[in-house]
This record gives structure tokens, C-alpha cells and sequence, in this order.
């Protein structure tokens, strides 16, 4: 069955295509893109606007197995298609953690009963996320991870993150480091004029910045790869920028919240805003921004962490950390990014598809080209619109953002040449 | 003067120099009301003022207990668990439940900074803070600054030094706004592990050196040293910090004759105080025990005033 | 539209109160356990007065103590701006004096009820008497005056205002301002 998206303007990393084009899709692929009249394809009109790649998210918590009151997989993905996602990767602090062939099975068995989109689970370095020692890797490989993370803590033992990156380097998987030196973090939000005004006792910046430098020796002397998680300081993308430069194989991804929020955003005690890492200040929130414009920090991740509406009405200090995020990931990112022409288009589709396919070795996805999975989202660029608690299909609405205006709307995503979310 | 139009007290940076003025006006007014054989106004008669404390203080307690029955309200206490999580009932719900019961004004003490802002954004009745966290303890303040204006006369131009574990402190806080809102210049002083990062911003000056700070102050005011700072790693020692940062007769020989000696209790006697000065006659510590039932009745009173109107 | 018209000047003010004066020594038999209270603000300023009036017939200062009866209103939480509070001075213990309690205009009483009830809370007088310097009628309570300046039959929406030098006027005036005449 054959399906034609006519006239579209075609957004990829590359560039951005001057007239609309046809795009003609094969069995979950992209078989033609061009002037294409075919009497035998369902046509699906795009009216011009933007087609994009499906967006590839490199961080996201969907809770199952064992948190289903905050999510469900087939909640999280909902929402992540909602949100333009065609692929996510779900971090493994999940109860029972993502340590064994097993759960990674149950998980992957349930994705592919709810169809929709891809999920592709990160298993857990260390075993039980405690770090002591290393989870069976190989194994997690074979039963379908496609990277490491302890997400929610580093792996706090030098010697033990030395092994994991050796180890890991041979079973051909990606290490993601969530950046938190535990003994210097011990806190409700970024330290520094507003912790001090608000009485909530701060997360130093070095907190992150700590465990970046360490990780970054230890790929220097190691000469593998690693990825960090949800970056947050300008620190720490001085850092990585000097990495890169020196020509270490290191990647980073930072949140929308990230670049759209200051720790201003805590004043009035919302439990929404408690992140972790937490939303820094100003002068943070404009080196993420123009690292994601130099290409020092790679993708955008949205951290999508849900939480249930009683755990987060609680004080300040008692409430969990994380916020939603797939919903809201196009609208930050245009609203804060693209609008201002801090980036183009064609770099929003680099941070949101092609560089995290890269990061994850998904060949076949992250650009629109002949041969290409047909994962694509349509997202009308003007549109202006209202972020509301009603719309929200995620089974949580912890989100700072509702009542907000977003821009860029999604008029449908679609993953495997099938419709999957439609406005 | 101008009309008063606060619902709630949450911190003392939502009132102006103004907003201050008429409290210390008001609380003298009070003062005198305390004085009397009957001491006892029908104001607030038929109000119902409930107290709801996480964190035992007695004092605090007490000296808003007072003031609500010497006003005449009918007062309630209820004592939450630190962590609303320990009985799956979380604080907002218990709120709720108190709401329900159409009380007119809660006063709220909570080990979590936020949580009178929380409840001030949820419930109808007004909400006064009696310290949360860290962060605020706003009453606390306007009684310090009613007793140095009592004592002093004014508090425009005065040099407040204020000395101790000034990260921790809530009392710190508030006065910070305060004095400076009023006039006066403060100075900190306290081991470098417990001034909190940027206060500066707030227009302060810092010191780690205590005989600078003695030297020219008009007002020293002490806070309370939590033992288990040191157990935290901020001290070295207890030790340490007497000699360093404990105010002794010795150590205030080089202060101007008249400084006025504050503390908002209770006080470690040996530690940010010696016994001798906490008794001595620069101490305003009881008299700041006196002033705050009378501030705290005049907070009651001017809170009322408004809610009603609103309603 | 307002159309005020003057009732008392400086000279009557002045024969008013010592006319008053004269009464309360009469009535009394002298200045014996007198006592002053004035209510804020008018009437404390009226009292400061009466005092001086009984020091020129008498040649004794009788006590004089000033009441502020704000939290003893029956309409303190109703009321559309809130009084501002201040001090209640009386330097001297109430119980077995006869206390004259001054105040400039009386009109509905509620405000002599607050003031009966204040003063009670300060100790057991052997008697109250009010004296006023203004009886403008329309009583809401069954309470009278027992000494009064000018008697002035008003509208109920009239506005009567007692104006004295010590609040920074030239002079002495009481005005009632008719509402809604032309």
C-alpha cells in the first residue's frame, strides 16, 4: 500500500527544501521524494508545511514496569507521538531496574503490542542502578538496549566507571552518564542568589561539572565514547567544547526546559520546577542555547520524567524531581530557539532526529531521503497555540509550562509510513 | 498614612517601608493593650485562628497563641508530621480539611521553605508565616525591628551586625529585608561555610572577622547555632566557633557602650552568647519575647481588617 | 452637590466648653475623684480642653487619660477602611473615680458603647457620665449625653464636622454638610 504526502516543504539537517515536494512512501519507507503523481498511493496533503524527521528522543522516563500510576508505556507513548516522536529511549530506573534480559523483553514485548512508535530501552550500568558493580551488558545488548545509563545518579566509583566504559567499549554500547558528583548535590535547586533568597539549600554547578571533567579524562585515557545526559551548565559545556575540540568521541544532549527556564522559575514554589539537573541561571540558559547553535551540545532530549499529581502536591522539598516533556519539546524549541533565529529549522531537525539516529547508530532514520524509514512528523511553523492541562495525553500533568504559548504546531507524526498521532 | 492591603503574610519582602511602619505603629498600640489588667480586646471576637506547626516551637507558638486570644479569637492547634508523605495524606489535603471547617486564618510553621505560599494559593482563609525552612520567618523580624526602633528610635542609619550560621537562618533572612527596607546597614558575620553564596546581591556586607563587625555596630543581633552543624562538616568544632564567632564580655569591650544585644531564642548560652551578656543590660532578648505578642497582635489585627473586606 | 452650613465658631466652641466645664463641677459638687477621658481623636482634644477650662475655674489639673476604642467597634471587621490603631493612654486607675468621657459629635451611640465597654476593661468606676461637644440625635442605642454643647437636628446622611485648631486649622468650626441638596 502505497501512501504520497503531497506538497510538503522538506526540513532535514541538510537544508530546507525551496519548493514543496511529494514525498512517496512503500511499506514503512521513502521510496520517491519529488513531483510525484501516482493514481494507486493514498494521498495525504501537507499544505505546505514543514515535514520534518521523526524526532528521536535520547532521554525519556516512561515508568513501566512498576510505576504505572505516573505512566504506562502505552500512555508515554501517546504522548511522545503526540509530541513528533517517533523513537525514544527510555531510561531504566523503572522498579524492577532495566538490569536483566528479562525486563527488557516484557518491555519490548508490550511496545510492540501498542504498534505506534519505536522504544528502544537503555539498560542500567550498573546492576540495580547501585552502583557496585557492572550489569550483565553483553546480555542487555543482545535482548535489545540500545545504551547504558544510570540515569537519576552517576556511577559514582572512578574505577567502577572506568570498567563500565572498557567493557562497554567492547560489547559496542553506548554509555549515557547522567552527571551528579552525589556528595556535592545534596539539594532542591541551582545554588546561587535565588537558594539563598528562597531558603532551599543549592545544587552547585559543579555538581555536574565534577563528574563531566572525570568522565571526559577517563574517555581520553580510555579512547572510547560517551554521552551526556540532560547538560545544564555552562560549565560543563566549556567543557565538552574543549573535548570535542581536542577531538574526543563525546556527545551531549541538553532538556528544553533547560534553555527555556532560569531558576527565577522557583520563586513561587511550583513543584513543577524541581528538576534535576535543576534549572540554572541566566547566564547557563544562553551557553546551552548557543552550544546547541555551535553543535557542541548534539540533541535536544526532553528528560520526559511523569509524576503523579498527589506526588508532586507536596512541600517543596518532599516532591520528586522531573517534569513532562514530549508535549511541550517543539513548542520550547521553536519558541525559544528557531523564533529568536538562535538556530534554523534544518538545525532544530539536526538536535531533534538526525543527530540522535547518529548517537544511537539508527542508520535509517533521522533524515528525509529515498531509502529512509518513513518517521516523519508535519508541524505547521506559525502556529501559535496555548499549552493547556486538558490536552495533555500523558497519564501525568507535571509540566511548569501549561498555560504557556508555544509555537509550531504538529499537524500529524507518523512512524513506519503509518499515522500515529493526528490533530 | 496608606491602607493596608495584605490577606496573608508570607514574607516580609511583600511589605513596603510603609507596610512596616504601620505594623510597628500598630504594635504599639498593643504593646499597651498588654500592659493593661484586662488584657484582653474583643477585636477578633468569634474569629477562629489555627495553628498549624510542623516543627515543635514553643515559643513561636505560644507568643501567636497569645496574641490571637488577647484579641479574643478562638485558637486551635494542630500539629502536622514533618513529611505529610508519612501519612499518605499530603499537607494540601490536611489544609483542606482545616478550610472546610471555615477557620478564618492559619498561621503555618513548616521545616519546608514554600509552604505558607503553597497554602496561601490554595485556601481562602489568610495565611500568616511563622518560619518555613530556611527561608523566612517574617513576624520574628518585625519584632526585632519594633524593638530597635522602641529602643533606638529609629532605624534609618543604624549599623546591625548579624552573626552566626546565617545559611540556616530564616531570622537572618527577613531581617536582611528588613533593616536594609528601613534604613540600616548590615553587615554579616559568620565562619565562611555558613554565609550563604551571593548574599551580597542582597546588599550586604560580609566579614569573617568578628571584632569588625563589634566595633561600630549599633545592633548585634546573634542567631542560634544548631549543634548539628557541626556534625554536618560546616564546623570543625563547637569549640572553634565560641572563640571565633561567640560574643563575650570581653569581646564587646571594643563595642560602643550602648549596643543593643538581640537573639531570637533560645539561646545557647556559652556559645553565641555568654551567659553574663545574654543577662547583661545591653540584652533586649525578653523584651523581644515582649514585643513579639504585641507585633503578632497587631499582624492579626491588620490581616483581618483586610480579608473581610475582600469577602 | 454638598451645601454645608456653619453651626459654631472659635467664640461659641469656646462658651460651649466652659459652660460644660461649669456643669460637670456643678453636677459634681466640685472636682473630687473627676477623672477625663477623651475618645480619639476629637473628643481627646475636647478633654485636653475641659482640663484646662476646670484648671481656670478650679485651679487643679484633673486627670485626663485619652481612649482609643478601634478594637472594641462593632464594625472592625466590616468596616471599608480600617481604622488606624493607636495607643490608649490612661495614666491612672479608673476604679471608684467618676470618669466624665468626652467625645466631639454623638450620633448613633456605637461608638459610646465601645467606649463604655473599653473603659469597664480599665477598672470599676464609680460612675460614667458623657459629656459631647455635639448632639446631632438619630440614637441606634439607648444612651444619652449628659452634658451637651449645641444640640443640632440633622438629616441621617448629613455629614457634621467638628474641625479644631489642635488638627492644624486656623480655627475652630463645626460645619454640617448637607448630602444630595442642591
Amino acid at each position: 500500500m502505497l501512501t504520497l504526502i503531497e506538497k510538503a516543504i522538506i526540513v532535514n539537517s541538510k537544508g530546507i527544501s525551496k519548493e514543496p515536494q511529494d514525498v512517496l512512501i512503500d511499506k514503512g519507507v521513502i521510496v520517491k521524494i519529488g513531483k510525484i503523481s501516482n493514481p494507486d498511493a493514498k494521498v495525504i496533503e501537507a499544505n505546505e508545511h514543514y515535514l520534518l524527521p521523526g524526532f528521536i528522543d535520547l532521554h525519556c522516563h516512561l515508568r513501566e514496569p512498576g510505576q504505572e500510576h505516573k505512566e504506562t508505556l502505552e500512555t508515554g507513548i501517546h504522548s511522545a507521538a503526540k509530541g513528533g516522536f517517533t523513537s525514544v529511549v527510555c531510561m531504566p530506573n523503572t522498579n524492577p531496574v532495566i538490569d536483566h534480559a528479562k525486563i527488557v523483553e516484557g518491555i519490548l514485548k508490550e511496545v510492540k503490542r501498542i504498534g505506534l512508535i519505536h522504544v528502544f530501552p537503555a539498560g542500567a550500568i550498573t546492576r540495580g542502578q547501585k552502583g557496585e558493580e557492572l550489569s550483565d551488558m553483553l546480555e542487555l545488548k543482545a535482548a535489545g538496549c540500545i545504551a547504558l545509563s544510570d540515569d537519576g545518579k552517576s556511577v559514582q566509583n572512578s574505577q567502577l566507571m572506568r570498567y563500565a566504559l572498557e567493557y562497554a567499549k567492547m560489547a559496542e554500547i553506548l554509555l549515557m552518564e547522567h552527571c551528579e558528583d552525589a556528595t556535592i548535590s545534596k539539594g532542591m535547586m541551582n545554588e546561587g542568589y535565588y537558594s539563598t533568597l528562597l531558603g532551599l539549600k543549592g545544587i552547585p554547578d559543579i555538581a555536574e561539572t565534577i563528574i563531566v571533567a572525570r568522565d571526559i579524562e577517563l574517555a581520553r585515557y580510555l579512547k572510547t565514547r560517551i554521552h551526556f545526559s540532560h547538560i545544564s551548565s555552562r560549565r560543563s559545556v566549556e567543557l565538552i567544547r574543549e573535548a570535542k575540540a581536542q577531538g574526543l568521541q563525546v556527545t551531549a544532549e541538553a532538556c528544553p526546559h533547560h534553555f527555556s527556564l532560569t531558576e527565577k522559575a522557583v520563586q513561587g514554589f511550583d513543584t513543577n520546577t524541581k528538576v534535576n539537573p535543576p534549572l540554572r541561571s541566566r547566564e547557563d540558559v544562553e551557553a546551552i542555547k548557543l552550544a546547541l547553535k555551535d553543535g557542541t551540545l548534539d540533541a535536544i532530549s526532553t528528560d520526559h520524567a511523569p509524576h503523579a499529581q498527589e506526588e508532586k502536591e507536596l512541600e517543596f522539598d518532599a516532591a520528586p524531581v522531573g517534569m513532562i516533556g514530549f508535549e511541550t519539546a517543539l513548542g520550547l524549541a521553536v519558541r525559544e530557539l528557531v523564533e529568536p533565529k538562535h538556530i534554523t529549522w534544518s538545525t532544530l531537525a539536526e538536535k531533534m532526529s538526525s543527530m540522535p539516529a547518529k548517537i544511537l547508530g539508527l542508520d535509517h532514520k533521522g533524515e528525509i531521503a529515498e531509502g529512509k524509514d518513513a518517521d516523519l512528523v508535519l508541524v505547521d511553523p506559525k502556529k501559535e497555540w496555548i499549552f493547556t492541562k486538558e490536552q495533555i495525553v500523558s497519564k501525568s500533568k507535571n509540566s511548569p509550562f501549561i498555560g504557556e504559548k508555544l509555537k509550531g504546531s504538529i499537524v500529524f507524526t507518523m512512524c513506519n509510513g503509518k499515522i500515529v498521532y493526528q490533530a | 498614612m496608606i491602607g493596608w492591603k495584605h490577606g496573608d503574610l508570607l514574607e516580609l519582602s511583600d511589605l513596603s517601608k510603609e507596610d512596616i511602619e504601620r505594623v510597628i505603629e500598630t504594635a504599639k498600640a498593643f504593646k499597651e493593650v498588654s500592659m493593661r489588667d484586662i488584657k484582653k480586646v474583643p477585636a477578633l471576637r468569634g474569629k477562629t485562628v489555627v495553628m498549624l506547626f510542623s516543627e515543635p516551637s514553643t515559643r513561636t507558638r505560644i507568643s501567636f497563641e497569645l496574641a490571637a486570644k488577647r484579641l479574643s479569637a478562638d485558637t486551635l492547634n494542630v500539629t502536622v508530621s514533618a513529611s505529610s508523605l508519612q501519612k499518605g495524606e499530603t499537607l494540601l489535603d490536611m489544609a483542606k480539611n482545616i478550610e472546610a471547617m471555615n477557620v478564618d486564618m492559619i498561621i503555618v510553621r513548616h521545616k519546608s521553605a514554600g509552604v505558607p505560599q503553597i497554602l496561601a494559593r490554595e485556601l481562602k482563609p489568610g495565611v500568616i508565616n511563622a518560619g518555613d525552612g530556611c527561608r523566612s520567618h517574617p513576624t520574628q523580624a518585625l519584632l526585632d525591628l519594633f524593638t530597635i526602633q522602641e529602643r533606638l528610635g529609629r532605624i534609618d542609619g543604624l549599623k546591625v551586625g548579624i552573626i552566626g550560621d546565617v545559611l540556616h537562618s530564616r531570622v537572618a533572612r527577613s531581617n536582611i529585608y528588613g533593616l536594609i527596607k528601613m534604613g540600616a546597614k548590615v553587615t554579616l558575620c559568620g565562619p565562611s561555610t555558613l554565609i550563604p553564596p551571593e548574599i551580597e546581591r542582597q546588599g550586604v556586607d560580609v566579614t569573617y572577622k568578628l571584632n569588625e563587625v563589634v566595633a561600630d555596630a549599633d545592633v548585634l543581633m546573634c542567631l542560634r547555632l544548631q549543634k548539628e552543624r557541626q556534625e554536618e562538616k560546616y564546623l570543625p568544632s563547637i569549640r572553634e566557633y565560641v572563640n571565633a564567632f561567640g560574643l563575650t564580655k570581653e569581646k564587646l569591650k571594643q563595642a560602643k557602650p550602648d549596643v543593643l544585644i538581640m537573639h531570637p531564642g533560645p539561646v545557647n548560652r556559652g556559645i553565641e552568647l555568654s551567659a553574663e551578656l545574654a543577662d547583661g543590660v545591653n540584652s533586649v532578648i525578653l523584651e523581644q519575647v515582649t514585643n513579639g505578642v504585641a507585633v503578632r497582635m497587631a499582624i492579626l489585627y491588620l490581616l483581618f481588617g483586610k480579608k473581610e473586606k475582600a469577602s | 452637590m454638598t451645601n454645608s452650613s456653619k453651626m459654631m465658631d472659635q467664640e461659641t466652641v469656646r462658651r460651649a466648653l466652659m459652660r460644660l466645664a461649669h456643669e460637670i463641677l456643678e453636677k459634681n459638687k466640685g472636682i473630687e475623684e473627676i477623672c477625663l477621658v477623651g475618645i480619639r481623636t476629637g473628643g481627646a482634644v475636647l478633654a485636653k480642653r475641659l482640663q484646662q477650662c476646670i484648671k481656670d475655674i478650679e485651679g487643679v489639673e484633673v486627670p485626663l487619660g485619652i481612649l482609643d476604642i478601634t478594637l472594641y467597634r462593632d464594625d472592625l471587621t466590616t468596616a471599608h477602611t480600617q481604622p488606624i490603631l493607636r495607643e490608649t493612654l490612661i495614666p491612672f486607675d479608673l476604679t471608684g473615680q467618676k470618669v466624665i468621657l468626652v467625645d466631639d459629635v454623638l450620633f448613633t451611640g456605637r461608638t459610646i458603647r465601645a467606649a463604655l465597654d473599653a473603659l469597664i476593661d480599665f477598672g470599676r468606676p464609680a460612675n460614667i457620665q458623657l459629656a459631647v461637644l455635639i448632639d446631632r440625635g438619630h440614637r441606634e442605642l439607648p444612651i444619652r449625653a449628659d452634658y451637651v454643647g449645641k444640640n443640632i437636628p440633622t438629616s441621617i446622611d448629613d455629614d457634621v464636622c467638628v474641625i479644631l485648631k489642635e488638627a492644624n486649622h486656623n480655627e475652630d468650626e463645626v460645619i454640617v454638610k448637607k448630602r444630595g441638596a442642591q
